[in-house]
């Protein structure tokens, strides 16, 4: 009897340091969801963070393509409601058809290319502060804590979604909400059709604020994600 | 106003080489083998060498005549060098060839008490500096023109007495051509009078519609079109400094006060800015300038003021600015959106977007944004082509293929290994990375534009190796062509 009470109490609490957080929980009836599936339970509240800024590290070039198809995936249900989106990539290494296999419609998209971390930085805060865009993709080389937390802040205000594609394996902390890593797995056969597979990741979720990590085997199917496999790593959440 | 320089060529020359100023010297031309002067300076006039004679003839007359070769093209070099002296006198100059300038001085010679006092300044100001030059003000710029060079009596016209005053000028005062003037002496026309009371018809029949045109040009009965040499901008505003400004602050406050004016000015009359030039003129005589640029017009202060803040930096004030300039050289119409208590989605047309791409172009410049839409060609690289501007559609649709998210600029050269020619490859080489291929799609062959470019066409697969990651792969021509290569162009999601 005490034991439960104490229960509730902290759940209660824990839901109390949520909402002075900034994670309002949703409306029961008016509850988006981005077609992740499981993954979204992960987060706080069992909703995906949409005012926030996410990071996927991308070690390779290969990395940084299949990170790019998750986000792309991703953006085509932001976009649903209409929007535009913002893409800053470097030297123009975006081939816009791509998107159109996940959903988004590439001239709902402006590219924009720049050579410095710099101005890819500058650039993604004036974005990510404009409350007429839905989401920013940005491809930078590194990304401190500093940097981190201004983009956190302008998007706490405009409350546009930001992805940071980092191009570095020296994971230092950052103030993102969520950080991620996409690897290409093989696709599995199609009822011994040859040839190629649905497209295949394999999700992980190495930090998320107030949420749980976890990995996860993912599939792009047609227009939405469908999840094959998954590992959620659940752990207390450190208080204080 | 028309100004008349009796001796714009001469006194050009004597300026930059004074020791000419005492001599009696001519510009000579070589004219169907004979060398003719083409402008004499006012000491060999006095002596009787004048424009129009052989060269040979006037030195007869003037033993110690200095000949030096003319140039052509060169009046109308020194008279826009005169004209950009005179806009300090009023904003429209347009040049006369060949020896004059005509400024429309409306509404600036109050400046100098009267007209009197303006024609005084401006004459004395041309003499002083070694120009002879004669002036007339007049309604029309034809009867001003006549006044200058053909009359004795005062230079300055009153409103609406131009027939009077060219009433006693001969007909060259009319700017005619010398044919209709030949055939005006013969029938005994010593001055446009005579000309004044006769009726229409019977002129045009006799000497042309120029004659009518130049005489109504000169009453004003025709409006005669200026050409300025520097073209009135429309929308510009003026900020003198009292003291010469130096500080980042100030100039900052320099421009928003710039804008607030010209954007109350632009949202009175329904207009967006899209180009705007910030000149800056410094005591020491230089100008700095900044331009911005926007991707949809704009009045807004708040928004052109930030992108200017963006070019601050570049605006060197030196010893300090004493007068700030602020030009709108581009402005369209705009359509009026009316403000909205709930912010509803507007997409691409949205105006805060245009204001965050404006800004970011100020900033990297407008070349890194770009928007793509489908261009009709299979080409991988041709397949899309850059949007012109941020509302504008696609034509077609995007193509469904399954397309790799990342394409290299260049394909790169790959070491393959294939078990049967035209198989997909088995293994490939990368970077000194062997890849070992599990699953292929393909092969989808693209062939080139013939009518563009000649070269092979190229097979692509589609590839995934043992850890999953799949690639853009293609061969470049036939296998028994000897000379297939093979080449990554792309990574897949």
């Amino acid at each position: 009897m005490m034991a439960e009470a104490k229960r509730e109490l902290i759940e209660r609490l824990q839901k109390d340091i949520l909402q002075w957080e900034g994670y309002r929980p949703p409306a029961s009836d008016a509850r988006n969801t981005l077609g992740l599936g499981s993954i979204e339970a992960a987060f706080p509240n069992g909703v995906f963070p949409v005012a926030a800024v996410h990071e996927l590290v991308c070690g390779s070039a290969e990395q940084a393509a299949a990170g790019g198809g998750f986000v792309t995936g991703i953006l085509s249900t932001l976009l649903k409601q209409g929007g535009v989106g913002v893409w800053i990539g470097r030297s123009r290494r975006l081939f816009a058809p791509a998107l159109t296999v996940f959903g988004v419609l590439p001239h709902k998209v402006i590219f924009i290319s720049l050579t410095k971390d710099k101005d890819a930085l500058w650039v993604m805060e004036e974005a990510l502060k404009c409350v007429g865009l839905t989401a920013v993709i940005c491809e930078v080389g590194e990304l401190d804590f500093k940097q981190s937390r201004r983009l956190q802040l302008a998007v706490e205000q405009s409350r546009v979604t930001g992805f940071v594609l980092r191009n570095d394996t020296q994971l230092n902390s950052t103030a993102c909400a969520a950080r991620w890593q996409i690897r290409s797995l093989p696709s599995a056969d199609l009822n011994g059709l040859p040839g190629l597979g649905f497209l295949r990741w394999q999700v992980e979720l190495l930090k998320v604020r107030n949420g749980q990590t976890g990995t996860w085997v993912l599939e792009w199917q047609q227009d939405h994600f469908v999840i094959v496999e998954e590992t959620v790593m659940i752990e207390e959440r450190q208080v204080g | 106003m028309a100004i008349w320089f009796r001796h714009l060529l001469t006194d050009g020359l004597a300026l930059r080489r004074p020791q000419l100023k005492e001599l009696p010297f001519v510009l000579v031309m070589p004219v169907k083998n004979r060398i003719v002067i083409t402008a004499s300076s006012r000491l060999a006039e006095q002596q009787g060498a004048f424009t129009g004679m052989a060269a040979a003839d006037a030195r007869a007359a003037v033993p110690e005549l200095v000949a030096i070769d003319d140039t052509p093209g060169k009046a109308a070099k020194l008279l826009r060098l005169l004209g950009l002296w005179c806009l300090r006198y009023t904003p429209i100059v347009a040049i006369d060839l060949p020896n004059g300038l005509i400024l429309d001085i409306s509404g600036c010679a109050h400046l100098w008490t009267d007209e009197r006092g303006y024609l005084k300044e401006i004459v004395l100001k041309l003499r002083n500096a070694g120009f002879d030059a004669r002036a007339a003000i007049a309604d029309t710029p034809g009867a001003a023109w006549a006044v200058s060079r053909f009359a004795k009596i005062s230079p300055i016209v009153a409103i609406g007495k131009q027939s009077q005053a060219i009433a006693s000028l001969p007909p060259a005062a009319l700017r005619l051509e010398p044919e209709i003037l030949e055939r005006l002496q013969k029938l005994g026309f010593r001055t446009i009078g005579p000309l004044l009371s006769m009726p229409a018809p019977t002129l045009r029949r006799r000497f042309g519609t120029t004659l009518l045109t130049r005489l109504d040009q000169a009453l004003g009965k025709i409006n005669e079109v200026l050409t300025p040499i520097v073209p009135p901008v429309p929308y510009v505003e003026r900020l003198p400094c009292l003291e010469p400004v130096r500080t980042k602050v100030a100039i900052e406050i320099a421009i928003e006060n710039l804008l607030s004016a010209l954007c109350l000015r632009l949202q009175a009359e329904g207009k967006g800015l899209r180009k705007a030039i910030l000149k800056c003129i410094r005591i020491d005589g230089r100008t700095v300038q900044a331009s911005i640029t926007t991707n949809r017009g704009s009045h807004s202060v708040s928004h052109l003021f930030k992108l200017f803040e963006l070019q601050v930096a570049k605006i060197e004030p030196a010893l300090g600015i004493e007068l700030f300039v602020l030009e709108a050289a581009k402005v369209e119409d705009m359509e009026t959106v009316q403000e909205q208590i709930w912010a509803l989605d507007r997409g691409l047309a949205d105006t805060a977007l245009a204001e965050l791409l404006d800004r970011v172009a100020g900033k990297v410049g407008a070349e890194a944004i770009q928007r793509y839409l489908p261009a009709e060609h299979y080409w991988p690289e041709r397949s899309v082509k850059i949007a012109v501007s941020l509302t504008e559609e696609p034509q077609t649709a995007w193509p469904e293929q399954m397309r790799p998210i990342r394409l290299l600029n260049n394909p790169e050269a790959i070491e393959v290994m294939a078990l049967v020619p035209d198989n997909p490859p088995k293994t490939f080489i990368y970077k000194g990375k062997r890849h070992s291929i599990i699953k292929a799609d393909g092969p989808e062959r693209i062939g080139r534009e013939w009518w563009r470019d000649g070269g092979e066409h190229r097979d692509y697969f589609v590839v995934e190796d043992s850890e999953g990651q799949r690639y853009w792969v293609f061969r470049s021509g036939h296998y028994d062509g000897g000379d297939a290569r093979w080449y990554l162009h792309g990574y897949f999601a």
